[in-house]
């Protein structure tokens, strides 16, 4: 069998056992409460459509700020859309609406007068499929944002060094900044995006099943990297990979659709959900009766 | 005993079968020929209709007593695509050999450092040149360019990004224009500048048709190319905080810079050779002139219809090799093309 050298990287990586570790003890010391209203984000009473179809149906959900919160669920339950309604790219999909508030520090993101692209500075995102901009290089990536959005930084040097470290990636790719995103693998492209996403340094990052294509090995390292972020943010990751929630997160949310709009049937502690989850719906999806 | 294994092709074509492919072709050449001169038709087309139908009846029937009837309608179509490629490229081939065996005697270096001010129709080949007929068409080109390789990414941009309510109709009048017969264009500037405003020929008349007629081009071009661009890269400049103009000056431009240059290409490719406007608007002149905004301006297509117009032996070789001048103008600017697109595809 071949490997290139970056999938050895991985592998070994993903062999240290102090990585499992950490990801495990992390976890203890989280005491925050289940509610914790006005220092994180909140969404009340959110629905969408797409056109006359109505996908998803009165979604109330807080995220206490700090805190990792995985959505699982199975495919079409709306998962996608509502973090999509979270930092406005959901009006973005021609036909689509929305009812309901999505409060950032108490302040509705779709209040009249709000400047959308400082929204989406507060509320990061990482996509499904990796996208570095093919145009620039990796430096140029991690600090688009700064530049898209216009922003001042002292010192870019620094911020593009404490994004990567933060990422994970530094060490990989500090001594070829200057090459292009599409010569780096999957998974490093992945964290080149969260890193991206990072240096406009985001109050919260959504994170659309960030590692659905990405082997075990990368999906370990951004497991990690989202263990770290959450010291600092709040973070809302949807996934369908059960393991990964129970890994990650905090708090888990399960979203079902009967064939009609997309429900939130059940939020509560990951470790709640997954042991003695309180719908009967829950249980069934989460031991994998169905789903 | 370890064996060694010899890559080889089970599937190609033996020697054998191409002689015999190649002795069908004689055959059906052979046949064609006797049946031109046997029966009543006449004439070159003939030969290529029958070789058509000899070709594919030979290769059909040889399919049939060898493999049966569904090889033998394949064969029959392969043989009839076959022939229907090589009798386009044909034209092509033609047009070329032409140009090359009448243009090339009146190729001279000193044509590139002359105009015909100077000169008459009748003089020697060496004397005089086509510069004035260069530095017009370049000229003009560019100019052309600088109207409409705003106004043709603009066009493609509203389409593509913006896709507002008139995006349907706009692509729609986009795609007609296109089709706009560029006499159209010459008479149209004629009639709604030269007349009213300047009164006199310029450079610039003909630049304006020719941007007329470069603006579909490019537009639709551009279009084509931002469409290729993956929506996930808007989404990510968007969700980075970026508004929908930063993010298409940061992202979506740069990703498709080598195909919007292949846009732009092909424009000129399209205006390069263009002559009705020219005819109408610029009014000829054998003399360089550097001012595009007063007085007459030379051009290549103009410079060769005028030599031809003057009938003499030396006017004619004049404008063979001023088609020459000009198929080889063209011929780098698609090269060019070509190349830019193929790296873009290759990355």
């Amino acid at each position: 069998m071949i490997q290139t050298p970056e999938s050895e990287k991985e592998m070994t990586s993903s062999a240290q056992p102090s990585s499992l570790a950490s990801v495990a003890n992390a976890k203890s010391p989280r005491t925050q409460p289940t509610k914790a209203t006005g220092t994180g984000l909140e969404t009340r009473g959110i629905h969408a459509w797409f056109g006359k179809n109505h996908v998803l149906s009165n979604v109330n959900l807080e995220f206490a700020a700090g805190s990792v919160t995985a959505l699982i669920g199975p495919s079409g339950c709306g998962k996608s859309t509502f973090i999509r309604t979270i930092n406005r790219m959901h009006e973005f999909i021609p036909g689509a609406a929305m009812a309901g508030e999505v409060l950032l520090d108490g302040k509705d993101v779709y209040a009249p007068g709000v400047d959308v692209t400082k929204i989406r500075l507060q509320i990061g995102m990482v996509f499904q499929k990796p996208n570095p901009f093919p145009s620039m290089t990796i430096g140029e990536n991690v600090l688009s944002g700064i530049k898209l959005a216009q922003l001042k930084v002292e010192n870019k040097d620094e911020l593009l060094e404490e994004c990567l470290v933060r990422a994970g990636l530094w060490n990989e790719v500090k001594d070829r900044l200057n090459t292009h995103g599409g010569s780096l693998s999957g998974g490093q492209q992945q964290r080149l995006c969260i890193a991206r996403a990072l240096a406009v340094r985001p109050q919260v990052l959504l994170m659309d099943e960030p590692c659905s294509a990405l082997d075990p090995g990368s999906t370990l390292r951004i497991e990690e990297t989202i263990r770290e972020l959450s010291d600092t943010m709040t973070i809302v990751i949807v996934t369908h990979n059960m393991q990964q929630a129970a890994r990650v997160s905090d708090y888990t949310a399960f979203f079902l659709s009967d064939g009609g709009p997309g429900e939130m049937i059940e939020v509560s502690r990951t470790s709640e959900i997954f042991s003695q989850p309180k719908d009967q719906r829950t249980e069934n999806y989460v031991t994998g009766r169905f789903g | 005993m370890t064996t060694t294994a010899v890559p080889t092709k089970p599937w190609a074509k033996s020697p054998r079968d191409r002689i015999r492919d190649f002795s069908f072709a004689i055959l059906a050449i052979a046949f064609s020929y006797a049946f031109v001169g046997v029966t009543a038709m006449k004439g070159k087309l003939a030969y290529a209709a029958i070789l058509i139908i000899a070709y594919a009846l030979i290769t059909g029937v040889f399919a049939f007593v060898t493999r049966g009837g569904p090889a033998a309608k394949d064969a029959v179509i392969k043989s009839c695509v076959a022939i229907g490629a090589i009798l386009t490229v044909l034209p092509i081939a033609s047009i070329i050999f032409t140009v090359l065996k009448n243009g090339l005697p009146g190729i001279h270096l000193s044509m590139f450092t002359n105009d015909m001010s100077m000169a008459t129709p009748t003089d020697p080949i060496a004397t005089g040149g086509l510069l004035h007929a260069i530095t017009g068409t370049l000229t003009m080109v560019l100019l052309a360019l600088i109207m409409s390789v705003p106004i043709g990414i603009l066009t493609a941009l509203y389409l593509t990004e913006i896709s507002g309510k008139f995006a349907g109709p706009i692509r729609f009048l986009v795609q007609a224009m296109s089709g706009v017969p560029s006499i159209v264009a010459g008479l149209f500037i004629l009639s709604a500048v030269l007349y009213p405003i300047t009164k006199a020929y310029s450079g610039l008349m003909g630049a304006l048709a020719l941007t007329i007629l470069m603006i579909p081009t490019i537009a639709r071009t551009s279009e084509e190319v931002l469409r290729l661009i993956p929506n996930d890269l808007r989404e990510a400049g968007t969700a980075l905080g970026g508004t929908q103009w930063r993010t298409v000056a940061m992202i979506v431009l740069p990703a498709a810079r080598s195909g919007l240059m292949t846009a732009v290409i092909l424009g000129i490719a399209r205006i390069a050779g263009e002559t009705a406007p020219i005819l109408l608007l610029t009014g000829g002149g054998d003399k360089i002139n550097p001012n595009a905004f007063n007085g007459p301006m030379g051009s290549l297509p103009y410079y060769i219809w005028k030599s031809f117009n003057a009938g003499s032996p030396e006017a004619l070789t004049r404008a063979w090799a001023g088609l020459l001048v000009l198929m080889v103008l063209i011929l780098i600017l698609f090269t060019a093309a070509r190349a830019l697109s193929t790296r873009k595809v290759s990355k």
